[in-house]
């Protein structure tokens, strides 16, 4: 098995701790005067997103987690699983629901999104920044009120719920910024 | 010119102004300043330090003995033994992997000793030091055990193992297994320093850190007095350690006991081996009773400044 020994911390190594998979976020060196050097490490948590803390002995090893980012196509989703695609081998996979999480609200076939897989099984999808999805539902419009105040909920065609402006309508295309959930503009096809 | 080269150049102003200041500091106290060697036939054998040792590839017998010196200390000890009287260097220090924030495998050190000092009239001098390189502030002394038992609630002398740990633990960092009990102690009591009193020492004063454990005592004396402690003091300014003096050991059998002890750890960690000093052992017994101090000069510069990395030099 491959390992890292703190030497080689650097941000962005996948290292394995406590049989997750976890991503190195900041590594410090630290040694006191005339004692023993060591290697504080803020992690991140690729399975459930949680920042963990770690201190090593400088020149203990890691074991390296078999992690790799990859562009994937969103093909559709069924009661089980979502699947992607592979536009380069076409490989399928499919992510459980821990794995895709809140990013299920975003995804569109066609999209291409970060899948994260260990041991080539899916642990995490990070959709596109900004999808263009359309509107099933919300109150009807306001006439004419297209530049200020107010909004409204508007159920997505992904079931998704974002607050939008008093003026979109039923079957409206919105483009939203995926990593906080707001609502930009109107879009067209 | 651009930015980054700017502010490069205000760093090499700076640096110059504290080196003029420092030498100026020693000329005024008639101490004379030497030059020694960067490398020699020894590495250290202080566990926790690694050596670069020189190559010279294409030459005949190029697997030279040749270390990059960690510290002045065995070069400069060898002249005060000569007779030099007090002395002072300001010279390049080298210890492989140590890279951080606070550290660099390449860096600057001042290295002085005071001879007929003890290591408490050393810290006068150094407070006088950093109060004109720095700024005045108040200077702060605090014994290395009651500095553990004020920040971190626990007493290093008396605790057992598992106090130590949970100790250690509070602070968010996982207890590492190693197999030698006395190991497992010193690498817990390292983390409580580290992550628990280093943060409170110097905030608004100098702190001395003083009266280390006998088992922490490197290259200085032990007193018995109140119960054994090194002679030994840490200077540290706004959380980060500064400096490190010694009222010297004079006594080459102690010395080789404990260089001994440290080989023999080496072994038993499976640790590059290491010679002993033999030059620096032989000259021991005629060393003149003195005290001594290392300080980093990059941290002192990085204090002055102000600057968050000491790797910021514009050369690649």
């Amino acid at each position: 098995m491959a390992s890292y020994s703190t030497n080689e911390f650097r941000s962005g190594l996948k290292v394995m701790i406590e049989n997750d998979p976890c991503e190195i976020v900041e590594n410090e060196f630290v040694k006191p005067g005339k004692g023993q050097a060591f290697n504080r490490v803020r992690l991140r948590n690729l399975k459930t997103g949680r920042m963990w803390e770690r201190t090593y002995k400088s020149g203990e090893s890691v074991e390296a987690a078999d992690v790799l980012d990859t562009e994937m196509e969103f093909l559709y989703s069924d009661d089980e699983a979502w699947w992607f695609m592979n536009p380069e081998t076409y490989d399928q996979v499919a992510a459980d629901k821990a794995a895709v999480g809140d990013s299920a609200g975003w995804l569109k076939p066609q999209d291409s999104c970060t899948v994260t897989l260990w041991n080539e099984v899916p642990i995490a999808v990070v959709p596109p920044n900004h999808v263009v999805l359309k509107v099933m539902e919300t109150d009807p419009g306001v006439k004419g009120d297209t530049a200020q105040g107010g909004s409204k909920p508007a159920t997505l065609e992904t079931g998704a719920v974002v607050r939008v402006p008093l003026f979109v309508e039923e079957g409206d295309l919105l483009k939203v910024d995926t990593r906080n959930g707001e609502y930009i503009s109107r879009a067209k096809e | 010119m651009t930015a980054g080269s700017r502010a490069g150049l205000e760093a090499l102003k700076t640096w110059a102004q504290v080196l003029a200041e420092l030498r100026c500091f020693f000329a005024d106290r008639e101490i004379l300043e030497v030059q020694t060697p960067l490398a020699r036939n020894y590495a250290v054998t202080d566990p926790y330090l690694n050596c670069f040792r020189l190559d010279a590839p294409g030459m005949q017998n190029s697997h030279s003995r040749l270390h990059l010196q960690p510290s002045p200390e065995p070069a400069m000890k060898q002249l005060l033994a000569a007779g030099s009287g007090s002395i002072y260097q300001i010279c390049k220090a080298f210890r492989a992997g140590e890279q951080g924030r606070n550290h660099l495998p390449e860096f600057t050190l001042l290295e002085w000793y005071r001879q007929g000092y003890d290591h408490w009239q050393l810290m006068d001098e150094v407070a006088e030091l950093v109060n004109q390189v720095l700024g005045a502030r108040p200077v702060e002394k605090i014994a290395w055990r009651e500095a553990y038992i004020r920040f971190a609630g626990i007493d290093p002398v008396t605790a057992t193992e598992q106090a130590l740990a949970a100790c250690a633990g509070d602070s968010g960092i996982e207890s590492v297994g190693t197999a030698d009990h006395d190991d497992r102690r010193r690498l817990l009591l390292d983390q409580i320093l580290v992550s628990r009193v280093e943060a409170n020492l110097g905030q608004g004063c100098y702190t001395f850190l003083h009266d280390y454990a006998a088992d922490q005592a490197a290259l200085a004396r032990v007193s018995d007095d109140p119960w054994p402690v090194a002679e030994r003091f840490e200077l540290y300014i706004d959380g980060l350690e500064i400096a490190n003096g010694f009222h010297e050991l004079n006594d080459s059998v102690e010395q080789r006991r404990r260089f001994e002890q440290e080989v023999a750890y080496r072994r038993k960690n499976g640790l590059p081996e290491v010679d002993l000093d033999e030059p620096l052992l032989d000259c021991l017994d005629r060393l003149p009773d003195c005290a001594g101090i290392a300080l980093g000069v990059d941290r002192l510069i990085k204090i002055k400044t102000g600057v968050p990395d000491l790797n910021t030099t514009p050369v690649r």
